[in-house]
């Protein structure tokens, strides 16, 4: 009965097989990395790349959570049985003190919570930022390639990593609401930075049109041509999440965007950054465990003790330690 | 301080809720936040659940342990409702109670496959020894 | 604000004056006002505001208990509704004239016995209400004109109310004859007690509705019985129970003013209920900072005009919650002091809980000892003798001070978030998490201190010595549920199908329309024997459903 000791690639092919909890579980592998999750990520690879991956990112108290149950919902009705359904991947911070994290996100999706297709998943960012950097790209992987199409990512846009998480979907949604600047004032730039589509929600409150109109002018003072690069201006969406209002235009906004990133090619050059994100993630992952490692060893104590003696920077150690590395 | 691992480096997982209508949720809020400074990563389903919910969070979310609040009478009926759907779902995870039962129902819920009962009262240290204990037998 | 005596400017001997006159025209007990040594003791010591006096903290009447003791309220209600109108009846028998009811979890969330919910549940915590044949047989061979019934039930409480009113008519007796109580209170089931079935809005609609109802038509009837005894339950702390609650009551003010009733014409049938938690002194200067508060702000922020919208009125429970399942009979001196408390900060009536209820409902014997509790509180302290015999301490003043200044933050706090209305800032409230983050926030830290054992409770942490725990539980039989369902399906059986269906209809399209009064359509779909949820279904097409959304 137990998952446990089932070889990794049984578990793979369960899930294939439709097998939620053997999913789940490999979730459970990837996010832990390691042996496990470098050999689930060689079998997933070549099966994925099918499906559309969605941000979803945002202040605290935004919303996020119910728009992304009600537009799995919507995304789920729309897509019918071309896929096994819509993956979500809710974000949540755990707590830098304990390493311990309340999921809640669950709670808020009760739309699509229990329907047969959806799949949803709450992970907590475990303190390294760098670890999470990793988890998502291979969750996301892993989704996709037992046909789990779209995929939805939902981040709480406070933090640099959690926006560029986000950021590297191929359709980026920042949620806003009446009076949001303030929430996220120290990242608002990154915020606005990664949108392809905006969302006012709770639209019906005082200030919703204020917030729009705040949205479109940064947008006109914002728009800066690259040249040859195609031009996407976002669109803004109002919504009201915990009544659906809106949802419906919000899901034909990011349809809209697939076929514009289709069409101009876009797409292949966000997925190559994704890929290039998860790689430089990798790298920092590999070259920090490698240093680490040498920092520990003889060589590397001796060169601590240099530092101690004012002889040696702790910059110049580090250089020396890595010095075949930075050739 | 309680270690809220699996043993390893990785938080333990476990699913907090409640089945039924009853609303006491201040024990649930208690229990969700003693967890969380102990390490572990909560997934909080909240008030009004069904056993069918609860299996389907504990397969997505892979959880290792299902903790259930229980402040009415209903806990004879629905603590081994749960703990046969675990069953009939072909999880292998412990379904642990806590709230207001009295000692005789604890034990007749231990004969029906109730991983641990905790009474009010019960301190960080027991809620988290009573969730690794069964999860590791 | 301590600065404030309030009292109108009048010159303190003036003042003294007016009390005393006011306190002379009300007929006293018949006892002896001295200590058990023979000692005699006055009415009152010490300053004004006296008794009975703007700003009320020491007190909503002028002879307090010198004229009438609290009154003693038991709670009551458990397995069929035949069983609770005997218990009804002996309480009657014994010259109470006071029913209080409990219902069924499945009642209280709108459910019918026969649902999926329902299981394991059926008048296992109270009384269980499907129809109004239920509610007929709760009340069978009672004369609700003589009595006066308190019914604690709040999310499908405007249906409950419709049932009672069609079972007096159809006993013959006119609503207007009515009296009693319904809790009614849908704010702090957001925010505490999550007996929530319909999303604020619409949930206060009803409220207001009932509001109205009421005050027309019923002028002996309290339609909604403000409630920070669940938000203590919960968590919270003594000052958070106290500001949320008055903050609700203001909600409910400012709702009903936006439905255009006039506040001096619901407001003096408004009425509070706390709890009065162990820690002795914070429990009286609460129930004192409640009074002043609830005063002020009537007078000077709601424009009341009338001193009876002015004069907060609770009913006080001791706390459940401080009961513990190790040593039970602790309990008794937990809820002895509790009580006492409840009597010196000058309560209208009394709940005291019985020792074995962090186990289960009360054996008869364990509510007998809560009665006595109070009894002994009543007669042999000598704590009724005096009105407000604490005030004038220089702790118990500063701590009434405190509580209220502390309020009066949180209140700020809801003003803010509501741009300048309360009942906006409580919607807020609710919808942000606000209520349920602050609660459960100052349940985990009383929880740590427990934890760390820097907080002590007596043979839970310390002193748990000599444990043999408590044997002789109450245990409803499950025969209840069955008796119940069958009850249920023979009422369904004989009743007019296309009748129902009609009736419910119109109470949908009344739903739809938020200027009709929902009552009516209530009542008459209650006298087709539609059950209590095929009525909540009936609002539900249209009002929708509560989901708590808010961050654990």
């Amino acid at each position: 009965m137990s998952l446990r000791g089932v070889p990794t690639a049984e578990v793979f092919q369960r899930a294939v097989d439709g097998e939620r909890r053997a999913l789940g579980r490999l979730l459970t592998l990837v996010e832990r990395g390691g042996a496990a999750g470098d050999e689930i990520a060689e079998i997933s690879h070549p099966k994925a790349g099918r499906c559309h991956v969605v941000g979803l990112t945002g202040a605290p108290g935004a919303g996020k959570s119910t728009i992304t149950g009600r537009l799995a919902a919507a995304a789920g009705v729309a897509t019918g049985d071309s896929h096994r359904g819509v993956g979500v991947v809710a974000i949540d911070p755990s707590s830098p003190i304990t390493g311990g994290a309340i999921l809640g996100d669950r709670i808020r999706m009760d739309e699509v919570i229990d329907r047969e297709g959806t799949f949803v998943r709450s992970m907590a960012t475990r303190g390294s930022s760098g670890g999470l950097a990793l988890a998502v790209p291979g969750a996301i992987r892993v989704l996709d390639s037992v046909d789990y199409n779209p995929v939805i990512i939902e981040t709480v846009g406070v933090g640099q990593v959690e926006v560029d998480i986000a950021g590297t979907a191929d359709t980026t949604i920042v949620v806003v609401t009446p009076g949001w600047g303030d929430a996220v004032q120290a990242n608002k730039a990154g915020l606005l930075e990664v949108a392809d589509i905006f969302v006012v929600n709770k639209a019906e409150r005082p200030g919703a049109a204020d917030a729009r109109r705040d949205l479109e002018l940064m947008l006109d003072l914002g728009a800066h041509p690259e040249p040859g690069k195609p031009i996407w201006r976002a669109p803004i969406v109002m919504t009201t999440a915990t009544d659906g209002i809106g949802i419906d235009d919000l899901w034909s906004e990011v349809e809209n965007h697939r076929e514009w990133l289709t069409e101009t090619g876009e797409l292949n050059a966000r997925r190559q950054s994704r890929d290039r994100f998860e790689m430089l993630g990798r790298i920092d992952e590999l070259l920090g465990a490698i240093g680490r490692a040498r920092a520990q060893s003889p060589v590397g104590e001796q060169l601590l003790k240099r530092v101690e003696s004012r002889e040696l920077s702790p910059t110049a150690a580090a250089a020396e330690l890595l010095a075949d590395l930075l050739e | 301080m309680s270690d809220g691992t699996t043993g390893g480096d990785e938080p333990l997982r476990v699913i907090l809720a409640k089945l039924g209508l009853d609303g006491h949720d201040r024990g649930l809020k208690v229990v969700a936040r003693m967890l969380r400074d102990a390490g572990v990563e909560v997934i909080y389903l909240g008030l009004r659940q069904t056993t069918d919910t609860i299996i389907n969070a504990a397969e997505q979310e892979d959880a290792d342990a299902i903790g259930l609040s229980m402040h009415n009478a209903g806990h004879l009926t629905l603590a081994p409702r749960m703990v046969d759907a675990v069953k009939d779902a072909g999880l292998d995870i412990p379904v642990i109670v806590g709230g207001i039962i009295p000692e005789e129902d604890a034990i007749e819920l231990s004969e029906k496959g109730v991983a641990a009962v905790l009474g009010p009262g019960a301190s960080t240290e027991d809620v988290i020894g009573a969730i690794r204990n069964s999860v590791t037998t | 604000m301590s600065d404030d005596k309030g009292s109108d400017d009048k010159g303190s001997d003036e003042a003294r004056q007016e009390w005393q006159e006011a306190f002379e025209k009300t007929p006293q007990r018949d006892v002896d006002f001295e200590t058990m040594s023979g000692v005699p003791v006055d009415p009152l010591y010490g300053e004004g505001p006296y008794p009975g006096q703007y700003p009320f903290t020491r007190g909503v009447y002028p002879s307090m208990y010198r004229s009438r003791l609290w009154t003693m309220r038991m709670f009551a209600g458990f397995g069929t509704a035949e069983d609770t109108n005997g218990r009804f009846k002996e309480l009657l028998r014994a010259g109470g004239t006071g029913l209080s009811t409990a219902f069924d979890m499945p009642t209280l969330m709108g459910r019918d016995s026969d649902s999926e919910w329902a299981l394991g549940e059926v008048g296992r915590a109270g009384v269980a209400i499907d129809t109004l044949a239920d509610m007929g047989d709760l009340f069978a061979d009672i004369d609700l004109s003589g009595v006066s019934t308190s019914m604690t039930i709040n999310g499908p409480a405007p249906i409950i109310m419709a049932m009672y009113i069609a079972t007096a008519e159809n006993s013959g007796v006119e609503r207007s004859a009515l009296a009693g109580t319904i809790q009614n209170d849908i704010f702090k089931e957001y925010q505490a007690q999550k007996e929530y079935i319909y999303p604020p809005r619409p949930s206060v609609r009803l409220i207001t509705d009932l509001m109205k109802y009421t005050s027309a038509e019923m002028p002996k009837w309290h339609p909604v019985s403000i409630s920070g005894y669940h938000i203590r339950e919960a968590g919270s702390t003594a000052a958070q129970e106290l500001a949320f609650t008055l903050a609700n009551g203001f909600a409910y003010v400012e709702a009903a003013v936006a439905a255009g009733l006039d506040v001096d014409d619901f407001a003096p049938r408004l009425s509070f209920f706390f709890n009065s938690h162990i820690d002795f002194f914070e429990e009286i200067g609460k129930f004192r900072a409640a009074r002043r508060i609830w005063a002020r702000w009537m007078k000077e922020r709601y424009g009341a005009k009338n001193t009876k919208s002015m004069l907060c009125r609770f009913h006080t429970q001791t706390a459940g919650v401080s009961l513990t399942a190790q040593q039970p009979e602790n309990n008794i001196a937990r809820v002895a002091i509790q009580a006492l408390a409840g009597a010196l900060g000058g309560s209208q009536s009394l709940h005291t809980d019985a020792y074995d209820e962090a186990m289960a409902l009360p054996t008869e014997k364990s509510a007998r000892i809560a009665l006595r509790t109070q009894q002994i509180v009543a007669h042999e302290t000598g704590a009724a003798n005096v009105i407000d015999p604490l005030g004038g301490s220089p702790y118990v003043e500063w701590m009434t001070d405190e509580m209220e200044r502390r309020a009066e933050e949180i209140f700020e706090h809801l003003d803010a978030l509501g741009n300048g209305s309360i009942l906006e800032g409580v919607y807020e409230g609710i919808e942000n998490g606000y209520f349920v983050g602050e609660i459960a926030d100052a349940a985990y830290r009383f929880e740590r201190g427990v934890n760390s054992g820097r907080r002590i409770i007596v043979g839970v942490n310390d002193f748990t010595e000599g444990d043999e725990g408590e044997k002789n539980l109450l245990r409803i039989s499950a025969e209840v549920e069955e008796y119940q369902l069958k009850r249920l399906a023979s009422v369904k059986q004989a009743r007019d199908d296309e009748a129902v269906a009609t009736a419910l209809a119109q109470v949908t399209a009344d739903a739809e329309d938020p200027t009709v009064n929902m009552m009516p359509s209530l009542i008459a779909a209650v006298k087709t024997m539609a059950t209590e949820e095929e009525v909540v279904m009936a609002m539900e097409k249209v009002f929708g459903t509560y989901v708590e959304r808010a961050i654990v």
